[in-house]
């Protein structure tokens, strides 16, 4: 069954054609990444999904429905970890990651939401006294599994994945990575990445689609990530300066 | 030739520039009415509202206080100095309780929280959107606008008028304390010419003032940081933008609601 599909979609931004009739499908379950160089859409894509951008044209539609005018139920089906972890500052950990179990229909006690974030810590690797504490005072890998963890919370049947191992050391990226896949076939929820960190890509990844210029100039299972035979994905998957993707110098 | 070229140039220049203020005009203004139409429409966020009370007002208490305390005083030196030119230096304490309720201290005190609080409302919202945390906020389906843009505005609508009450009450004390100290009036005669000379109307209308200055702070600090550039560099524009903006819609809205409330 079709989670996620996307026909046509078109976006601008002044005569900036960021996206340019933009057409994919994310079956249920299943964990698609996203690759590209910078500024070829890629964020803005997801954005377009959540409805944090409006698009100018084309459909995109979750479960078969465009979205409705219930935009709290429709969020509700998604979570999403930040580049950057986009954690709340004036918040602690457990406040941060049991945000919308504090909130909205579905609002749990303060005890029991607190329970929730601790074991969705736990989950993620982080030990309850880091519950207390505030973002700042947290390294940037410990950052990202809060986030993460913020990410699950409420168990949601979509999780975007915003470069989730962008300006960390290997070992934590392979750490992060191991916990998204692990995750994801642990929820069965449906996974839409954005990386350009090609260990990522293999390990999180069922089907691979590159955005370039606004694009898809590719997509497939990552099992045939090596063999596509597209120039462009080739250029990027080996970070070759030449071939049909202009390198700044 | 080259004159009708430098002529269109300029004429173009102007037309851009009164464009984009009109653009800019007509995105605060949308902006204002999504604010005031998400106060009235649940959820609530009466935690939120809280804090910001405290942030706004509480902590606001020292700088409103210590600026009305001087400038009465102040005042009462200039009145005693001014209307010895024409014997009139027992006008001093009816002079200095209208001036601070009327006038200073509302336009102060709006002054002082305008750099004090419109800057850092856009400099946290303007970091806040910079880092992602105001689109995480939408994915965790909160409305940034009900979160955090109403308790600011509500807060500060709600706090500078008991601001400026008090800094009223300070401000006279400070001209009492020049006027028996400094002056020579004596404490009781002072404090009865206030207390005769003050109508509610003084305090009323400086108060609802006050409520007005408030609201252009908050506003043009959200305003501001929701709209937030890229970067440090963006976020210190808008930190700059939020303060002068305010500052000089206070003093305009001052002029007008001045006209509204005392022109013959």
């Amino acid at each position: 069954m079709t989670k996620i599909a996307l026909e046509n979609v078109a976006k601008s931004f002044g005569s900036n054609h960021v996206l340019r009739g933009v057409s994919l499908s994310v079956e249920q379950g299943e964990s698609m990444v996203v690759i590209g160089g910078s500024g070829t859409g890629k964020s803005v894509l997801l954005k377009c999904i959540l409805g944090i951008i409006s698009h100018d044209s084309g459909q995109i539609l979750i479960d078969g429905k465009p979205q409705g005018r219930d935009r709290d139920a429709f969020l509700a089906q998604f979570g999403m970890l930040f580049q950057g972890g986009a954690l709340f500052d004036s918040l602690t950990v457990w406040q941060n990651v049991a945000f919308r179990l504090l909130r909205g229909p579905a609002k749990l006690p303060k005890a029991e939401a607190r329970e929730v974030a601790i074991e969705k810590l736990r989950r993620v690797g982080l030990r309850a006294e880091v519950a207390e504490q505030f973002p700042a005072e947290l390294s940037g890998g410990m950052q990202k599994r809060v986030g993460l963890a913020r990410a699950i919370a409420a168990e949601p049947a979509i999780i975007f994945f915003d470069e989730p191992t962008t300006g960390l050391d290997p070992i934590m990226s392979g750490v992060i990575n191991e916990l998204i896949r692990e995750i994801v076939v642990e929820m069965g929820a449906t996974a839409m990445t954005i990386t350009h960190d090609m260990s990522s890509v293999r390990a999180i990844a069922d089907k691979v689609l590159m955005l370039h210029d606004g694009q898809v100039q590719w997509q497939g299972p990552v099992d045939q990530l090596e063999t596509s035979g597209n120039a462009y994905l080739d250029q990027f998957l080996h970070g070759r300066a030449d071939g049909p993707i202009e390198a700044v110098r | 030739m080259p004159l009708i070229l430098f002529a269109n140039s300029v004429l173009a220049s102007i037309g851009r520039s009164v464009l984009d203020l009109l653009a800019a005009i007509g995105r605060l203004t949308l902006f204002c009415a999504s604010a005031l139409s998400h106060i009235l429409r649940p959820p609530f966020y009466p935690r939120e509202l809280f804090q910001q009370i405290m942030r706004i007002g509480w902590f606001s208490l020292p700088v409103v206080g210590l600026t009305t305390l001087f400038t009465g005083g102040a005042l009462a030196l200039q009145i005693y100095a001014g209307g010895a030119r024409f014997n009139a230096e027992t006008v001093v304490p009816s002079i200095v309780a209208i001036g601070m309720v009327r006038e200073l201290g509302p336009v102060l005190a709006g002054l002082m929280v305008a750099g004090r609080v419109a800057a850092a409302i856009a400099a946290e919202l303007g970091t806040m959107k910079v880092t992602e945390q105001i689109d995480a906020l939408t994915t965790l389906s909160t409305n940034p606008m009900k979160y955090l843009v109403v308790p600011r505005v509500l807060a500060a609508t709600l706090t500078l008028p008991l601001l400026v009450l008090i800094g009223d009450i300070i401000g006279i004390m400070g001209g009492f304390l020049v006027g028996t100290t400094r002056l020579g009036f004596n404490q009781a005669v002072y404090i009865q010419n206030t207390v005769d000379f003050l109508e509610t109307w003084d305090v009323t209308s400086g108060l609802l003032k006050a409520a007005a200055f408030g609201f252009i702070v908050a506003l043009m600090g959200c305003y501001h940081g929701m709209n937030s550039g890229r970067g440090a560099q963006g976020v210190g524009q808008a930190t700059t933008n939020a303060v002068v903006s305010a500052s000089i819609l206070i003093l305009a809205a001052n002029y007008l609601l001045t006209e509204a409330f005392f022109a013959a």
